[in-house]
């Protein structure tokens, strides 16, 4: 009954084509902004903020971008924290090169670095495949966390390899460094994660978007159909680190605000967990990016809180017991359903459809 | 079905999350952010043991601080920094100090507690220049600082050349990381002044396979090795030390190089290795018998008690002991024993622990005496070299505590926090 | 000989003898992929479970200790003092088949037939369960182990070679890890073993029917589960080889599970599905990083270079053999 499609008609391609087509999707979409841009800044407090929100709208980004790369375009990338990398470390060369510069736009700029390194690393996918090619992105991963590591211009010759925000405005309020009050760094992250949401969602609808889908779906026949492969996987490479970068970029100037690069954007810290993601969120599918990133964000968190406060374990107790439970529901999500939350949403939008009166 | 249950589970999971809100502020919150997993743990846990068994016999012997009970609750980072920055949300209501436990976690913490008003004590780790109070008011990192370790080194290593090691060679492994590249400036600028030659050689994390770092060393024979390493790659240095037939006692670790942990794999090759220290080894001090009468023998041990008296355990009763002693002196600079965050700070900042405080509290010849002042929050800089006997299986004190090379240590710390307060736009203080 | 030379064939032996510690995690993940067409990313994590439950047979820890003690206040630690390595290693065996055979029950069965990618996703949360069970079981700690196989330099090949330079030079002698020269002798054994299992036992036969093509083995009455938990027991084993090869070395702690990431270049560069490939990818990788990180990392002053450049050697290889060196050629078609 709630979500009763009938009577609902499209009259022209405008409305057929629109990305909420269903009038109760639109209510929900336009509440759930409501409630993120009027209603969660005012009560949002510091540890929501680091621990939770934030952190959420910035995976939600990089999992946008590996989707479009790995849901879409069909290759997976073992590469993120690499890319990651590149957007937070251009942040910080920026940020102390043009101290001026506002914080936006340096954010777009490392974003728009990150796609240019990120075409270099796709060259080889126009040979490589599978599995073969998610263990050779691994090869951009090692090289550029070591290349960070490594050449002391990245880090401005401090003595550590330890970069540092240093405090930077929008509208007079400081949206990075430790004074920037939750709300701020919290509508920042969601400001572009909702207006880059929405333009990745225009493009997977458009032609490029489509060209992507064939590539993924078979390559030789996409290219014997006139689909580019070289220009498609390459703008697939580009526009997934577009994404990665900028939540790079957000991760080191707003979330973390120190980082060192071994540590921070190791492979298990920011690759595999982003991978999982849009696994369990589901691959292809932009809610599924969403979801994933609240689930993997949440999920040890919840568990940790559920463990140590409620039940009374010890710390390290809990913390086993987390990494025990957390591979578990993982093992028993990819059994129960291989496509992902999104496609859980999706059957519960059908029994929603008759719900509560089915008979 | 299915949606049924994961809706329940979803119910289920937002009371979890809010059930954190209703932990009762306690007397003195001293959280603990520690790693008991992870690739660091064998570390962690030794370290974190000290802690907890330290705090319960304060409890128990003397029923808190002032009579203000002490809560430390635990939190897991797994040296995982981004777990790190959730643990001190959670936990900075109304907490006294963190003891972050790793050089990532410190940096992070560095601007954030100094925004929040809360106190970092780093013991000999995270960022050395954090040692100038005038910058970073509510950082510290006494005893000692990587930058007075590398100068003790180096100074150990004249000692023993008679104070000529011109044309020696000086080999530093390290974790590449920020934690084993601080002491690199410091290393540079001494090998300028003695003349010796210095040999960077990084490892990278986790530091299993370090075949290669080895070959090199053997090849070039460097006449000393200093380590800045940390989890599984301490030890196996140390065993590739002992299988290329380095002359151990030519090879000297930083005090987070020096655990029994580092160097019993290696067995019978690991004997003679030298590692610096601020704290000595071993069980015979009054502050382990009252551990033992109030804490091991009622059943309350950490852990499973077998780290007892090791070096890590041993650091961590020492960290805890100063973080309690600060509480003490800010109960009484202020004339309450409910103190706040910023009362606790100016604690700390005045902590005076010379050998007869020490003696007092049960630590008499167990570390340096050192003391706080507005200027400089990183103590006296001393440290010892200790060295490993592999058949009695501990670690023995060789030196006395000795200094750094203040004139080196000192002049870079004021250029990198100069550097630091430009960068933040940080007033100095204690004009 | 120069000095140098003697310093290059040092290097290059020393390489070939990291490479084959690689090639020891690399054939666990090789074995699994051919029979199940599964990248089994918790090979690393297998070899640090398989090392623990060794050294806990071992010294006779009594499992889960700390989860029982701090659940009801006991104070459990061990139930004999020592047993006999091989009693261990046995026991060991034992666990990994019942693990295998648990892994097939619970989660293969129901993975049939997904893409690649779920199963390797899977593997991954398997991963964490044995790490998880792992550090519950045994604790944290690090462990020694010492199953009574040699290390430390060899001294024959020292006193040797040290003759071999010119006269005057300052030369040591050429060194090279005894434990290494055990784990390339115990690897010629399992390869060779394994080469003669496939091929004169029913079971190696099946095993390659079915790495041939499950279909048509399943046609001639080959029971698909029963290979499966067969194939997995035994990269368990070659596992818990790998394992204690690794932890004699460095001890047994969590950072041993991370030796799976030194093995994925070696099985790209030789190829998913071939054990000659796991061997001289490894050896490939093993020598050319060690000659990277000697030569090229010395000539510019540039250290720590030796993990990504395995995987841009293997890269490079693959430009021109997408499938790896001994990987069945991908066929495409439309």
């Amino acid at each position: 009954m709630i979500y009763k499609e009938t009577g609902q008609y499209n009259s022209n391609y405008r409305s057929d084509h629109a990305i909420f087509p269903l009038m109760q999707d639109k209510i929900a979409f336009s509440l759930l902004m409501l409630v993120a841009f009027l209603f969660v800044p005012f009560v949002v407090d510091s540890y929501w903020e680091k621990a939770i929100l934030v952190p959420f709208l910035i995976y939600s980004m990089a999992a946008i971008g590996l989707n479009i790369l790995t849901g879409y375009c069909g290759q997976v990338s073992l590469g993120t924290g690499g890319f990651m990398a590149v957007g937070a470390f251009s942040t910080y060369k920026l940020m102390t090169t043009y101290p001026d510069l506002n914080i936006m736009i340096i954010v777009i700029i490392s974003g728009f670095i990150s796609a240019l390194v990120g075409i270099l690393f796709g060259l080889p996918s126009l040979r490589i495949k599978g599995f073969y090619l998610a263990v050779a992105t691994l090869a951009s991963q090692f090289f550029l966390v070591w290349l960070f590591n490594k050449v002391p211009w990245f880090y401005n010759y401090s003595d550590t390899g330890q970069i540092t925000v240093s405090e930077r405005t929008m509208f007079g309020v400081p949206v990075t460094g430790a004074a920037a009050p939750p709300y701020a760094t919290y509508l920042f992250c969601l400001v572009l994660v909702v207006v880059f949401g929405f333009a990745a969602k225009n493009m997977i609808r458009s032609k490029i978007g489509r060209s992507w889908m064939a590539i993924r779906d078979m390559d030789i026949a996409a290219e014997i159909i006139g689909v580019p492969p070289l220009k498609t996987k390459l703008t697939a490479f580009a526009i997934s680190s577009f994404y990665i970068g900028i939540s790079g970029s957000l991760y080191f100037a707003v979330y973390l605000g120190a980082l060192e690069v071994t540590e921070s954007f190791d492979i298990m810290a920011i690759s595999f967990p982003v991978l999982f993601m849009i696994i369990i969120g589901g691959l292809g599918s932009m809610l599924g990016s969403f979801l994933g990133a609240a689930f993997i964000v949440l999920l040890p968190i919840v568990l940790k809180n559920f463990m140590v406060d409620l039940v009374g374990l010890s710390a390290v107790t809990a913390k086993h017991f987390e990494i025990t439970i957390w591979g578990l529901l993982m093992v028993v999500f990819l059994i129960v359903e291989p496509h992902g939350l999104a496609r859980l949403w999706s059957i519960a939008k059908e029994k929603l459809r008759r719900w509560p009166f089915p008979y | 079905m299915r949606l049924k249950k994961l809706l329940l589970g979803l119910l289920g999971s937002v009371i979890a999350i809010g059930s954190f809100l209703e932990i009762a502020s306690a007397d003195l919150k001293f959280p603990m952010l520690v790693y008991r997993t992870g690739a660091y743990a064998p570390n962690g846990i030794p370290n974190a043991d000290g802690f907890v068994d330290y705090y319960r016999m304060i409890n128990a012997r003397d029923g808190g601080i002032g009579g203000e009970k002490i809560v430390f609750p635990e939190c897991e980072t797994g040296y995982k920094t981004q777990v790190g920055v959730e643990c001190y949300e959670k936990h900075k209501e109304g907490a006294m100090v963190f003891q972050p436990m790793s050089t990532g976690i410190t940096y992070q913490l560095i601007p954030k507690a100094t925004a929040d008003g809360v106190t970092i004590y780093s013991t000999g780790y995270g960022r050395t220049s954090a040692k100038n109070g005038k910058v970073f008011k509510w950082i510290f990192n006494a005893p000692a600082t990587y930058w007075d370790g590398a100068s003790i080194a180096i100074r150990h290593i004249l000692k023993q050349n008679l104070g000529n090691i011109k044309n020696k060679k000086i080999a530093l492994v390290y974790h590449n990381s920020a934690y084993g590249k601080e002491p690199i400036r410091t290393l540079e600028t001494l090998a300028k002044k003695h003349g010796y030659k210095l040999m960077l050689l990084p490892v990278d994390h986790p530091g299993q396979e370090q075949k290669a770092t080895w070959l090199k060393i053997r090849k070039s024979r460097p006449n000393y090795i200093l380590m800045w390493g940390w989890g599984v790659m301490n030890s196996v240095a140390v065993k590739s030390a002992a299988s290329i037939k380095f002359p151990m006692e030519n090879f000297i670790g930083i005090w987070w190089s020096g655990s029994e942990n580092d160097v019993l794999p290696a067995g019978q090759g690991a004997h003679g290795y030298k590692a610096l220290t601020f704290n000595a080894p071993g069980t015979d001090y009054q502050v382990h018998k009252d551990i033992k009468k109030y804490v091991h023998d009622k059943g309350n041990a950490s852990g499973d008690g077998s780290h007892f008296g090791t070096v890590l355990y041993n650091r961590g009763l020492f960290q805890a002991m100063v973080q309690v002693e600060a509480a003490r002196v800010a109960q009484k600079m202020h004339g309450t024993s409910k103190i706040t965050a910023a009362m606790y700070r100016d604690g700390m900042e005045n902590v005076n622990l010379d050998a007869a405080r020490m003696e007092q509290l049960g630590f008499k010849n167990f570390s340096p005496p050192f003391k706080n002042t507005c200027e400089n929050h990183g103590g006296s800089g001393l440290a010892a070299v200790q060295q490993w006997d592999a058949k009695a299986k501990k670690w023995n004190m060789i030196t006395e505590y000795m200094y750094g090379d203040s004139d080196v240590v000192d002049k870079l710390i004021a250029e990198d926090s100069a550097k630091y307060a430009k960068e933040q736009k940080i007033a100095l203080r204690c004009n | 000989m120069s000095v140098e030379l003697l310093n290059f064939i040092e290097t290059v032996l020393n390489g070939l003898m990291s490479g084959i510690m690689y090639s020891l995690v690399a054939l666990g993940f090789v074995l699994i992929f051919k029979a199940s067409g599964v990248f089994n990313f918790a090979q690393g994590v297998f070899a640090l479970f398989a090392a623990l439950t060794l050294v806990g047979f071992q010294t006779g820890q009594v499992p889960f200790s700390h989860l029982i003690n701090e659940l009801f206040g006991t104070k459990l630690h061990h139930w004999y003092p020592e047993i006999h390595s091989f009693l261990a290693i046995i026991f060991t065996i034992i666990t990994m088949i019942v693990l295998a055979w648990i892994i097939e029950r619970l989660v293969l069965k129901h993975l049939v037939n997904q893409e690649p990618i779920i199963l390797f996703m899977a593997t991954i949360g398997l991963a964490f369960v044995l790490e998880g069970i792992g550090d519950l079981m045994w604790g944290s700690d690090v462990k020694v182990l010492d199953v009574g196989i040699p290390s430390g330099g060899s001294e024959w090949l020292e006193n040797a070679t040290i003759g071999l330079a010119a006269e005057g030079s300052e030369y040591y002698g050429m060194y090279i890890d005894v434990l290494n020269v055990w784990a390339t002798v115990i690897a010629v054994i399992l390869v060779t073993a394994l080469a003669l299992f496939s091929q004169y036992t029913k079971t190696g036969r099946a095993l390659r029917a079915v790495a041939d093509d499950h279909q048509a083995a399943l046609s001639v009455g080959i029971s698909l589960r029963t290979i499966w938990v067969f194939v997995w027991a035994m990269s368990g084993f070659i596992a818990m080889v790998a394992g204690i090869m690794w932890g004699t070395e460095s001890g047994v702690q969590f950072s041993l599970s991370l030796i799976a990431l030194k093995a994925l270049p070696v099985l790209i560069l030789g190829g998913f599905t071939s054990i000659p490939g796991a061997i001289i990818g490894g050896l490939l990788i093993g020598v050319g990083e060690k000659l990277a990180e000697i030569y090229i990392g010395g000539l510019f002053d540039i250290g720590a270079i030796e993990n990504w450049f395995a995987y841009f050697m293997a890269l490079v290889f693959l430009l021109f053999r997408p499938q790896g060196l001994f990987g069945e050629k991908i066929i495409e078609r439309v």
